[in-house]
């Protein structure tokens, strides 16, 4: 990835976020300082105030865009990295903020903000993807930090990273997880939800809540059908969908295929379900 | 002299915070002209996104503020409901909340006084510049970080944004001997938070003193964490419920967070030094000694000595985790039902970084009409500057680097969370 003897360069970037996937990296307590040993972390604002110029090697991206600056921003870290690995919801599905993208953002604006005129947003919250090309995505809300390390370490030897494309009902299976929807009857996102978390939900008895987005090929029938069979409502269902990968395409094609027509009504969109 | 003249200082990105702000000061002379602290974080308008959501959701849906303090928006977020509700929680729950709170603030303050703080104190940009020279030190603050999260982990499922609690207890509780390994990790840890006291104590510390009114939970009994009644240091004191009678947040054209203030009375401080100063007596034996040892008085108003007050908080939390472990039983069931009505709940915790409000309004079916959250950072705010300003007035003889290096290290004092405030730092000193 790079010649002679300087070790490859990381960056880290935050865009509209918590802070949370980023930590992930300093959360990795065991393998924070051999991470450090192998690679120059030269930008990272929430652990260093020494900032050095790119092109860097590595990026990793936390965050949504969601200024019309960030539009720009993310356009220059881009043209300043080899390889931009986006890490988590927000990033990669346009995280629990992308909810305005179905509602008046003057509004939520107004609702917040006793001065809404000294605030500058974008009416929509949307995934770096949708404003430059991307190289890996990390998904999860937060990410795995196993899966991050899993990505640092596969890019520094230049081979493609190990991330299964499965569902977390694979990670039930493995972990030995009792399937919460079979046993208790608990509405589970876990069929149509991407692999990563290692299934915490379903083994502290809780149905998946689908903070890693959609899996690649969603059976969207079926899961419809499993949700509806729990009890949950047309609006539960929504609601359920548009949360932490809020903009992300199968969530939102998940979340219309789940709402049909109220009887002797004609069709309608999703989004008049939002309560 | 140059160092004499106008000047502006500008640190555009501040380092070592949670989330994107900025400084600017500007310098006429010796006249400090304005101080601002810019939090430019883009909004992500929760309080909006909330309604129309279940009363069941906002532990999950508020978590995701701030990834370094997730369980501090689900136990106020959990306090609030409960409140609208009418429910109370079993008591071997609510202490399995303190538990799970403890690993939060022994993980975030050791983050903050390892990996965000120290470096100042010790003259380097960051921890890992620091661990080429004093990797001891920063292994030590690692495996302390560790030990936190290890009480998250297993309690909540994951250090971040944890799953498993929910709105009337928790989805699983562990048995005893699930609890027990983890005794055995915060033994070693509460040795090194001994020694991060002491450590930490013989920093040098600049001779600075404010005068801001602290405010923060009262329990009596025990150190506030999960509970209490406001309190301040100028004797106000109040229910939770009342805390909108009080706290006025306004919002100015250089912030995206809203800067709060005391009804009539104006500027105050949250977090560990009005923790300390107004709890103090109730820490455990261990920490109050550590305390003591280290020189912390009745009352801490040098902000840069809050590193010592959080290093003596760690302390507590994790002698009270094992205090909570050893005598924890069981409760008969996770959680309770917590059926909605229509109602306004008020919630207030203790986050690391000071205290943290949620409102909730509900309807009848129990969909959310109206959120309020007021996190610590927008309530620090207006002290943070005004430290700046005094700061900065009385040290004009150093030069811009300096000086610039010297107030960030001052914002950091606050361990600003300008995810949780909506947003932080970048910062500009212009001298005139």
């Amino acid at each position: 990835m790079t010649t002679g003897t300087t070790k490859p360069t990381l960056a880290v970037w935050k865009f509209a976020s918590c802070d949370g996937c980023q930590l992930s990296l300093l959360d990795c307590e065991d393998e924070l300082l051999a991470v450090a040993d192998r690679v120059r972390i030269a930008h990272f604002l929430e652990a260093s105030r020494r900032v050095e110029p790119g092109p860097y090697d590595v990026s990793l991206v936390e965050g949504s865009i969601t200024t019309a600056a960030d539009v720009e921003r993310i356009r220059r870290v881009r043209e300043a990295s080899r390889t931009l690995v986006t890490i988590g919801a927000c990033a990669t599905a346009g995280g629990v903020q992308a909810l305005r993208n179905f509602a008046d953002v003057d509004e939520f604006r107004s609702v917040v903000y006793a001065r809404p005129e000294y605030v500058s947003t974008l009416a929509t919250s949307t995934p770096i993807a949708a404003h430059v090309t991307v190289d890996y995505e990390l998904h999860g809300c937060p990410i795995d930090r196993r899966q991050l390390l899993e990505v640092i370490t596969a890019l520094l030897v230049g081979r493609r990273p190990n991330i299964p494309a499965h569902s977390v009902c694979f990670e039930c299976k493995q972990r030995g997880n009792v399937c919460v929807v079979v046993a208790h009857g608990t509405p589970c996102l876990g069929p149509v939800t991407h692999a990563g978390c290692g299934a915490i939900c379903p083994a502290y008895q809780r149905g998946c809540y689908g903070c890693f987005g959609p899996m690649e090929t969603p059976n969207a029938a079926a899961e419809a059908g499993l949700l509806r069979a729990t009890g949950m409502s047309e609006a539960d269902v929504v609601r359920a969908y548009r949360t932490f990968n809020a903009a992300a395409p199968a969530f939102v094609e998940l979340s219309r295929v789940t709402v049909g027509p109220p009887p002797g009504a004609g069709p309608r969109d999703a989004a008049a379900a939002q309560p | 002299m140059s160092h004499r003249a106008d000047r502006t200082l500008d640190v555009r990105s501040l380092a070592r915070v949670e989330g994107e702000g900025a400084m600017h000061v500007r310098v006429r002379g010796d006249i400090v002209e304005e101080v601002r602290l810019d939090i430019y974080e883009p909004p992500r308008f929760f309080e909006a996104l909330l309604r129309g959501r279940r009363h069941t959701e906002p532990p999950d849906i508020t978590a995701r503020i701030c990834g370094i303090c997730p369980v501090a928006y689900e136990m106020s977020a959990c306090a609030a409901i409960e409140d609208a509700c009418g429910v109370v929680v079993d008591p071997a729950v609510a202490d399995l909340r303190r538990l799970l709170y403890c690993g939060e603030w022994i993980e975030s303050h050791t983050l903050h006084i390892y990996l965000l703080h120290a470096p100042d104190f010790l003259g380097y940009p960051s921890a890992l510049e620091m661990a080429k020279d004093r990797r001891d030190l920063v292994e030590r603050g690692l495996a302390m970080k560790k030990a936190g999260n290890e009480i998250v982990e297993l309690l909540g499922g994951r250090a971040i944004h944890p799953v498993n609690v929910r709105v009337g207890g928790f989805y699983r509780t562990p048995s005893r001997q699930e609890l027990a390994p983890l005794r055995d990790k915060l033994r070693p840890a509460l040795d090194q938070a001994l020694e991060t006291v002491r450590w930490v104590s013989g920093f040098d510390f600049p001779d600075f003193q404010h005068d801001h009114e602290l405010l923060a939970l009262v329990s009596p009994g025990r150190y506030p964490l999960e509970s209490g009644a406001v309190a301040t240091t100028a004797g106000l004191t109040f229910p939770v419920g009342r805390f909108e009678d009080h706290i006025i947040e306004e919002q100015v054209p250089h912030s995206t967070a809203l800067h709060a203030r005391l009804a009539g009375r104006g500027r105050y401080a949250v977090g560990p030094a009005a923790r300390y100063t107004l709890n103090r007596q109730w820490l455990s034996p261990l920490a109050l000694e550590a305390a003591d040892a280290a020189g912390l008085g009745a009352d801490c108003r040098n902000p840069y000595r809050s590193i010592l007050v959080r290093a003596v908080e760690i302390v507590y939390a994790l002698d009270e985790a094992i205090r909570l472990i050893d005598r924890y039983e069981p409760p008969e069931r996770p959680f309770v039902d917590v059926p909605p009505r229509e109602a306004v709940g008020y919630g207030a915790t203790e986050a690391p970084r000071g205290i943290l409000f949620h409102r909730y309004g509900l309807d009848a079916d129990g969909l959310i009409t109206s959120a309020r959250i007021v996190p610590p950072t927008s309530q620090n705010q207006a002290s943070i500057e005004d430290d700046l300003r005094r700061f900065v007035g009385s040290r004009l003889d150093l030069d811009d680097e300096r000086l610039t290096w010297q107030c960030e290290q001052a914002i950091r004092n606050y361990d600003p969370c300008i995810s949780c405030s909506t947003h932080f730092l970048d910062l500009t000193v212009e001298r005139r």
